[in-house]
């Protein structure tokens, strides 16, 4: 089975997670734009790291044979800072048009301050100003009420809620978020967000219907497997296989997709497009090709190729 | 006809229908003046607008290119690659403005981006400026970046100091990157990458792994001493291009020692006289 992680920061992983990522199966990720764990002080800061989610992060990934794409966007912690949140907003339509970014994000709430919603409305027109597709970070703390106020806010704005993926859901937002017409995100993570024990309930209540999963690991203790190792146990518990790919691969493909940045080809063709770019660029007089290894094998769904 | 016009003239007939209305739009704000933020914006989204795929240059287009621009050789360019250099040229009304925008754009370019921009080199206004920007390219880590400077490209031949020079020899072979396509091979080579070369080819002795054949290239002008040991190592225990190899780089040796060990395996030298050939086919053998 082939799995998309529609969330990970894949620069604060190590190479080993990603020949396990590979291994088991994970073809494709998307990396949204989120703070380092400690606040940014300069602008420049913001451009090295989102040319870095653009360039040498994708290219690292080509390297294990997954496709890397990204999200651009302020996030809200670091929007509270407002003279620097100006700063950024101004360097972000460098980033936005550029290969690979399938949407504005990780952008919405975190405290839910004035500064939080000023810069969550300001990328929210950017991007009906650029026809792009959102994804948003939903609040550890005032879960419900931030989630619904994210929603509330970006209908408010005329985007459509097709066009926006929530993401960090639990049992509590579920429900509105599929109401109103938006795609569900679920973060797996043990502790602090969703179980995979929950996220099984979960599908098996709502079904597989513009819902999907990720793992959003980060540089805090996370699971990069968590997808393809809650899609064993949904297997296991019964959970039908169209369902278990839709919430763990066609979904996540079917809300980025319109995007035009992110095509099922890109990987389904046998080697990574920057490797092609080699080949490409050296056809004529070069049998001596850069090494492009091969695609780890797809594994068929087998348990024993996963860390439990 | 100017470089920038001949590519400009191939855009004119490459790009698709569509494309070019919106080209022709950039270039009007371009020439006129467009301020830095919309330069910028305009530039992100230009695969979005053009695609990605071959300029596909026949034969001819090739050669007007390089009778524009000696050395020039964009048979590999995409459609993508060469809108960027074309507009960047075309906005820029000198080097010191086009070297701040080339800066800026790499600061903040993804990978298909620099290859770009690096391939463009040969095309800037005022060459020497971008000696830095271009050893900046050779550092990368992703090859693909490192190779728009290194190949096909005659940018670092006439720019790089020998330093610089040697060190971007040297990283291709580092990186596995041939060296047949690295303009101004021949004509580079030096005393000091001679000797880099052969230390380097120790080392890979040392460890047991495998030595490209097109290094010796690099070394053979220089073939004296103690280094004939080394090609006498080639003839003796190497591989049948290596062997090879190692007679095509001697006969440019001017040593009489060099011209004693190749007379004595005369045999290998199987190839035709066309050294450079001879190397190309060499590089595109090997597996």
């Amino acid at each position: 089975m082939r799995f998309i992680d529609p969330h990970i920061h894949m620069s604060a992983r190590t190479t080993d997670d990603y020949e396990r990522m590979a291994a088991a199966g994970v073809v494709a990720v998307i990396e949204p734009a989120f703070w380092l764990g400690q606040p940014r002080t300069h602008v420049g800061t913001f451009i090295d790291y989102l040319s870095s989610l653009v360039g040498w992060e994708r290219f690292r990934a080509s390297q294990f044979g997954i496709r890397h794409y990204c999200t651009i966007g302020l996030n809200s912690k670091e929007a509270n800072n407002a003279a620097l949140a100006e700063e950024v907003m101004d360097i972000l339509p460098l980033f936005l048009g550029k290969e690979g970014v399938v949407a504005v994000g990780e952008i919405g709430y975190d405290d839910q301050t004035e500064a939080e919603d000023k810069f969550y409305r300001a990328q929210l027109q950017l991007a009906l100003d650029l026809g792009m597709l959102v994804q948003v970070h939903t609040p550890h703390r005032d879960k419900k009420r931030g989630t619904t106020r994210s929603m509330d806010v970006a209908i408010e704005m005329g985007l459509d809620p097709g066009s926006v993926i929530i993401d960090h859901n639990n049992e509590e937002t579920v429900q509105e978020v599929l109401d109103r017409g938006f795609w569900a995100a679920f973060t797996i993570y043990p502790e602090t967000k969703m179980g995979s024990e929950r996220m099984v309930e979960i599908a098996r209540r709502y079904g597989s219907n513009r819902i999907f999963i990720d793992s959003s690991a980060d540089w805090g203790k996370s699971d990069p497997l968590a997808v393809p190792k809650t899609a064993r146990l949904m297997i296991e518990r019964g959970l039908p296989r169209s369902d278990v790919e839709a919430i763990c691969y066609r979904n996540a493909l079917a809300a980025f997709g319109p995007s035009g940045q992110m095509k099922e080809e890109d990987w389904l063709s046998q080697q990574p497009r920057d490797e092609r770019l080699l080949y490409l660029g050296n056809s004529v007089l070069r049998g001596q090709v850069p090494r492009v290894d091969e695609l780890p094998a797809i594994p068929e769904f087998d348990e024993r190729r996963l860390v439990k | 006809m100017t470089p920038v016009e001949v590519l400009g003239g191939w855009l004119g007939v490459k790009l698709p229908e569509s494309a070019q209305a919106w080209l022709a739009n950039c270039i009007e704000r371009c020439i006129t003046g467009i301020a830095d933020r919309d330069f910028y914006l305009l530039m992100s989204a230009v695969s979005r607008h053009v695609g990605k795929g071959p300029l596909a240059l026949t034969d001819a287009e090739l050669a007007a290119g390089s009778a524009s621009r000696p050395g020039w050789d964009p048979r590999d360019w995409t459609l993508d690659q060469a809108v960027r250099v074309y507009l960047l040229c075309a906005s820029t009304l000198g080097g010191a403005q086009c070297g701040v925008r080339l800066d800026r754009l790499c600061s903040a370019a993804d990978i298909g981006e620099l290859v770009a921009y690096y391939r463009g080199l040969p095309l800037y206004p005022e060459q020497p400026r971008y000696a830095l920007r271009a050893a900046e390219g050779v550092r990368s880590n992703m090859r693909v970046v490192f190779e728009a400077v290194a190949h096909r490209n005659p940018y670092p031949s006439e720019q790089f100091a020998e330093a610089a020079w040697n060190q971007l020899v040297l990283k291709a072979l580092f990186v596995g990157s041939p060296l047949a396509p690295i303009v101004g091979l021949d004509r580079r080579r030096n005393p000091t990458l001679a000797r880099m070369l052969c230390d380097y080819a120790h080392e890979r002795w040392a460890a047991s792994r495998p030595v490209s054949p097109e290094l010796w290239r690099c070394v053979g002008p220089f073939a004296a001493g103690p280094v004939l040991e080394d090609f006498a190592r080639l003839f003796e225990r190497g591989t049948a291009d290596e062997q090879l190899a190692a007679a095509l780089a001697l006969r440019e040796a001017t040593d009489p020692g060099a011209a004693r060990l190749l007379e004595l395996h005369a045999n290998v030298t199987r190839d035709g006289r066309d050294s450079s050939l001879a190397w190309e086919r060499l590089t595109s053998t090997r597996t």
